[in-house]
């Protein structure tokens, strides 16, 4: 088991591996469809506006060498103001595949957490950086939302709760390397492996 | 006839955050067989500690509460409609308690109804029997592992499927193969053979409310199901499709009757997270859960 703190060293990510089990501590951020589609479009692809550019300055501190995270998750506010993690399991990364490569190049991200895995752009740009994907376990929502020891920030609530870029700090968060900085995917190893034993088992 | 409000809201609280003893000491013996250290070793643990603490908070096990499938077995005279709307009153308390998640999407306007009520959610089936007692059983279908469940049409000359048991055995392994991690493997699959493509998914979705250890009482189909087991295993998928010894917890196959001109097969892929509870209600109106 590697233990990583955010923020990550290149050294680091370098002797990861797929197949690794991981525990991850540190602020991390979550973000999905609406938070990708924004970054590039209001702060990778376009001049940044000045009402965007507080924000910006935070993500650009948070993300290098940080970690974003494909969650929705279910959050409460308490009486008090602040806000609870409740459940939050990762969600379908693939969608984020047209948008992961550049978010990675802009804010030099060393991680991005998700499940099912990437495709072959977010791997080319896995090995540039370096970075890793990091598949969290799907399900296990209510252990990844005890691990959320902290709400440090939301930002962008007006996409609505699950949506919305949460800064969370976490502890001991359990992912395991499944796209690393060699050009390595477990998914393809996995997917190719057991198209041989099937073949094997229907003699074709 | 009594009001079950309160039941169903107790039998939905118990589908959703607390996993079967059965499902839950096949994960534990599962990941006892994976190499220590492992990928699939730890996301079994990571697994099992989650399923710790759900019960333990009463928390939903998985986010995704899924759709709430009811099978309801009810004694001559009682009101199908009062149980329907007992029903649907109590999956919108347990909403409201954080067992559920809001979960019914208006398929037009995408709005999310909020209490998990809606056109035909949650689904119910009545069945009229000769008891005197009423049983319900209660699945939460997960939306992931619904993406990836499979329906085939035999033959299917790709696979060399024709229509008997050695090709339902091929098109049942094509699926855990093309499903790989995304329905959040290790799965339990609920397989029928013929009926029409509706009934057919409804009695594969049916096979995951039977325990783990039971044994079809046809032995052609009980040599099935142990034989798929092993098989889809030998896939080497594992949990989440980290790869591993655990692609399947369980395979469970029931059958219908067909017509002449058609053979499906339905592969209900139901996650690790297969969550069953269910509950009696005896003629002197005492409820218990199991
Ligand atoms: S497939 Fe099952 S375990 Fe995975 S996210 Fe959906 S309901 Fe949860």
């Amino acid at each position: 088991m590697h233990k990583l703190t955010i923020p990550i060293p290149d050294e680091e990510i370098r002797a990861l591996h797929v197949g690794d089990t991981v525990s991850l501590n540190g602020i991390i951020v979550t973000g999905r469809d609406a938070a990708h589609k924004f970054m590039i479009e209001h702060f990778i692809r376009n001049p940044v506006a000045p009402e965007d550019e507080a924000l910006y300055e935070e993500l650009k501190r948070l993300l290098n060498g940080g970690v974003i995270y494909h969650c929705g998750p279910v959050v409460r506010k308490n009486a008090d103001g602040s806000w609870t993690f409740v459940a939050a399991g990762p969600t379908t990364s693939i969608r984020e595949e047209i948008y992961q490569p550049e978010v990675i190049a802009h804010f030099n991200l060393k991680g991005v957490i998700g499940k099912g895995g990437m495709g072959p752009n977010t791997l080319k740009a896995c090995q540039e950086q370096p970075a890793v994907y990091l598949h969290a376990i799907g399900g296990a929502a209510t252990l990844i939302a005890q691990s959320v020891r902290e709400v440090v920030a939301v930002h962008k609530l007006e996409f609505g709760i699950p949506e919305a870029m949460w800064v969370i700090r976490v502890e001991d968060f359990p992912v395991v390397v499944t796209m690393d900085s060699h050009g390595q995917s477990l998914h393809e190893a996995v997917e190719h492996e057991s198209k041989a034993r099937l073949e094997a088992l229907l003699g074709v | 006839m009594q009001d079950l409000t309160d039941a169903f809201v107790e039998l939905v609280r118990r589908a959703a955050t607390q996993l079967p003893p059965d499902m839950e000491e096949a994960i534990r013996k599962a990941k006892e067989r994976e190499e220590p250290g492992s990928a699939a070793e730890g996301a079994l643990d990571t697994i099992l500690k989650n399923i710790e603490m759900a019960r333990e908070r009463s928390t939903p096990i998985c986010q995704d509460t899924g759709t709430p499938i009811f099978e309801i077995h009810y004694p001559l005279g009682w009101s199908t409609r009062a149980l329907a709307e007992q029903i649907r009153k109590a999956v919108a308390i347990a909403t409201e308690r954080s067992y559920l998640r809001p979960n019914a999407v208006d398929s037009l306007t995408g709005e999310n109804s909020g209490d998990n009520t809606g056109e035909d959610f949650p689904t119910m089936h009545f069945h009229e029997w000769e008891k005197d007692t009423l049983h319900v059983d209660l699945l939460l279908k997960g939306g992931g592992c619904e993406n990836v469940s499979a329906q085939y049409k035999l033959p299917d000359a790709r696979l060399k499927a024709g229509r008997d048991l050695e090709g339902v055995r091929r098109v049942v392994l094509d699926a855990v193969y093309r499903a790989q991690g995304k329905g959040c493997a290790p799965a339990v699959l609920g397989v029928a053979i013929g009926g029409d493509r509706g009934s057919s998914y409804i009695k594969a979705k049916q096979q995951l409310l039977r325990p783990l250890d039971d044994r079809n009482p046809t032995p052609q189909l009980a040599e099935l199901e142990e034989r798929l087991y092993e098989e889809a295993n030998e896939l080497g998928i594992g949990p989440m499709g980290f790869g591993g010894k655990t692609t399947v917890l369980g395979v469970k196959v029931g059958t219908q009757h067909r017509l002449p001109a058609s053979y499906f097969v339905s592969i209900a892929y139901m996650c690790w997270a297969n969550r069953r509870a269910s509950m009696d209600v005896t003629a002197e109106g005492e409820v218990q859960y199991a």
